[in-house]
């Protein structure tokens, strides 16, 4: 029995921040105490906190430490454990409530407004330890249902729900399931897409980091409801954490005989593989993750036939992203009905988000459907930083699009996010502020979807790069309003023609920015300005009088393009400068500026 | 693992190990407050905590919490251990010991009789 529990986060993001090491220093300072009969140090998945990274919490107290460093080690056991005192200095700050410091995670701001369901486990269990998940009601659902409900039955509650699919269609989970149910085949599978491939979406990641069980669990409930024997995560090979922890727990579960030929003596028959993705984000596309688990070059094919009728190997399939899979063991233990007390009225429960951009509190939140983007940015994500005023905040990643402020009050859910130009995609959520150039965020998102653009479908492959070619234009001042209006229509060829989801949504970023900020597109074109002062071609930077003419911007310059004597001001030579900005950057008198 | 009763038994033996790791809620949660300055620990006070933890387990006393705090002010007097039951006034005791502990726990946490004998004022 243990008097403490040391919490060491150990998601990518803390453990890129080297948590490793302090779990290590922590268990190693304990020993030579002689304390570790009596703490016990735990390495979990994502609290959600990233931005407060490396994130240590020690309970009973709930005492939660943020930016921990190795050094720290040393006063968090001599103060906090051996002698009772939480350490003032490494207690989280609420960056909205500066005076407050709030002992516990459960006070903050950041974690008041949520509602853990597919997250619930994360940051709170060890992954590596299936006793862990057990003990928090882990494969109870399973349990539950080989004992008292028929395949049918399964499906009926998850109709009844309300679940979408949280890869970001949102499609009805249990109607899906009823397809390939209904579908006729001897041999059915169940695949688990786990290849988020959203720049910034960290979701699913998470997930298999810090509760890998939750997603298994909810595969084999979905084996037994559709009669499938086999089935595969598919993941990408860029999460080395999630792909071990995962293999981990796919071992665990067959020692405990909740996977194999007999699961819990039931007689039921359901195995588990992993298979690793090479990074492509067009196999994030349901067909072309299908055809890589095959063997084969990841590429779409046309839908129909759905993947519940002619899906992996041509058989009947099941697939379902990772976020969609946590929620369904909560959904069978707690009804139906406690699911959709959560939400609104068209979507059902909770959706986990990744803030991202310019935000305070960057991290992983989960919310109840219907929460406001306002509410999301300014109080769960602390607001934007360093005073800088709200510009956008961009969902649904290549795929979404732009909301601005005049949206912030809409209820996020799937419907309210396309009504507005947008989608609820995997659920990256990008926040900008004044200094992002929303035509800079549509190229972004244009250079990686043609980038990763399969090429099997010419408006895909050809289109992303002609609106490429159409943006890099623009922002080189080059373009004319002919070649806004010509862009707009090339969009909605795009949007018609293309063979697969991501060649359709592929010009999401350009229409909802020509939408909502078709003034800064109208400066660029017109005026040859970039109004957020982002795109190099149309800037240019002076010196004003502030210069005091010390020479050492002259002497930074890399290019020799600024001249002047000692203590006279300098000058700027147009023509040779690259707009790198070291200028502006080594000045002690402000006197460098761009416009 | 064969049957959902195999599963039960894990989750209930794991369960009393991870009550640790949920806040204290004041409002339902009986509290145990040892003494773990230096003074504390000079006078024993960490097999007392131990005793604390063990016998709450064993028990599987799920509502109580047993925490540590630093200084209570009168080192002499140490061990010292407070009690918050939920609605009813503190009780401090003094000069705890590994089976005043037990007995602690047995007769005031379970049965609501507090141990006169280690209260302060009685010494």
């Amino acid at each position: 029995m243990f008097r403490n529990h040391i919490l060491v986060c150990g998601g990518t993001g803390c453990s890129s921040g080297k948590s490793g090491l302090i779990f290590q220093a922590l268990e190693k300072r304990l020993k030579d105490e002689k304390l570790d009969e009596d703490v016990k140090v735990i390495y979990t998945g994502c609290f959600g906190l990233c931005a407060s990274g490396p994130v240590v919490v020690v309970y009973p107290e709930g005492a939660f430490y943020e930016h921990v460093k190795v050094e720290d080690v040393d006063e968090i056991v001599s103060e906090h454990i051996i002698k009772g005192r939480i350490v003032d200095r490494l207690l989280y700050k609420d960056p909205t409530h500066q005076d407050d410091i709030p002992k516990s995670l459960n006070e903050t701001q950041f974690y008041k407004k949520q509602k853990r369901v597919a997250l619930r486990n994360c940051g709170l269990i060890d992954p590596e330890n299936i006793d862990e998940y057990i003990a928090f009601d882990g494969y109870q659902a399973l349990g539950k249902v080989l004992e008292e409900y028929s395949p049918q039955d399964v499906i009926d509650v998850l109709k009844a729900s309300g679940l979408r699919g949280r890869g970001g269609g949102g499609f009805p989970t249990g109607l899906k399931w009823q397809f390939a149910k209904d579908a006729v085949g001897d041999i059915k599978y169940v695949c688990c897409n786990a290849d988020e491939g959203d720049p910034g979406a960290f979701m699913d990641r998470s997930i298999l980091e810090g509760d890998p069980h939750a997603a298994i669990e909810a595969m084999i409930i979905a084996g037994y409801a559709v009669g499938a024997k086999q089935g595969y995560v598919y993941v990408r090979a860029e999460y080395p954490i999630a792909v071990n922890r995962l293999n981990i727990a796919i071992e665990q579960a067959k020692e405990y005989g909740l996977l194999g030929s007999n699961i819990m003596g039931s007689g039921i028959e359901f195995n588990l593989d992993v298979r690793l993705g090479a990074g492509a984000f067009v196999c994030g596309e349901e067909t072309a993750l299908m055809t890589s688990i095959e063997g084969n070059r990841g590429e779409p094919r046309v839908r129909p036939p759905f993947p519940a009728h002619k899906g992996l190997f041509g058989k009947p399939t099941v697939l379902n992203n990772v976020e969609t899979y946590a929620n369904i063991p909560q959904i069978l233990l707690h009804g139906a009905e406690w699911f959709s007390s959560m939400g609104t009225e068209k979507s059902k429960g909770t959706k986990v988000f990744a803030l991202g951009g310019k935000i305070t509190n960057t991290g992983l939140v989960e919310i109840p459907m219907g929460t406001t983007l306002r509410t999301i940015v300014e109080e769960i994500g602390g607001g934007v930083p360093n005073g800088k005023k709200f510009k956008a905040a961009q969902t649904g990643g290549p795929s979404g699009g732009c909301i601005p402020p005049e949206h912030l009050d809409v209820p996020i859910d799937y419907d309210n996010l396309i009504a507005i130009g947008s989608m609820m995609g995997s659920g990256g959520l990008i926040v900008m502020d004044e200094d992002n150039c929303m035509v800079d965020i549509a190229k972004f998102f244009l250079d990686f979807t043609q980038e990763e653009s399969c090429g099997k479908c010419v408006p895909c492959r050809v289109g992303t790069k002609r609106l490429l070619e159409y943006l890099e234009k623009i922002t080189e001042g080059k373009a004319t309003l002919k070649d806004l209006e010509d862009m707009e229509e090339l969009s909605y060829y795009i949007k018609d023609s293309a063979l697969c989801g991501l060649g359709q949504t592929a010009p999401n970023p350009v229409l909802s920015t020509l939408k909502y900020f078709r003034d800064e597109y109208v400066a660029h074109v017109v005026d040859k300005k970039c109004p957020a002062g982002v795109c190099k071609a149309l800037l240019e930077y002076f010196i004003t009088d502030k210069c005091t003419g010390c020479t050492l911007c002259a002497r930074k310059c890399p290019t020799n393009a600024i001249t002047g004597a000692v203590k006279q001001k300098h000058i700027i030579d147009q023509s040779k400068c690259i707009k790198c900005g070291v200028c502006q950057d080594v000045c002690r008198f402000d006197a460098v500026i761009k416009q | 693992m064969k049957t959902l009763a195999e599963l039960k038994a894990i989750r209930d033996r794991m369960q009393a190990q991870i009550n640790t790791r949920e806040s204290v809620d004041p409002a339902s949660d009986i509290r145990v407050v040892v003494g773990m300055a230096t003074c504390g620990i000079a006078a024993g006070a960490r097999p007392v905590l131990s005793a604390f933890i063990d016998e709450v387990s064993r028990r599987n006393l799920t509502n109580v919490k047993v925490t540590q705090a630093g200084c209570l002010g009168m080192c002499k007097l140490e061990p010292m251990v407070e009690v918050f039951v939920p609605g009813q006034e503190k009780v401090t005791y003094i000069y705890v010991t590994e089976d005043a502990a037990r007995q602690i726990v047995s007769e005031h946490i379970v049965n609501g009789n507090p141990v006169m004998k280690y209260v302060v004022g009685n010494e």
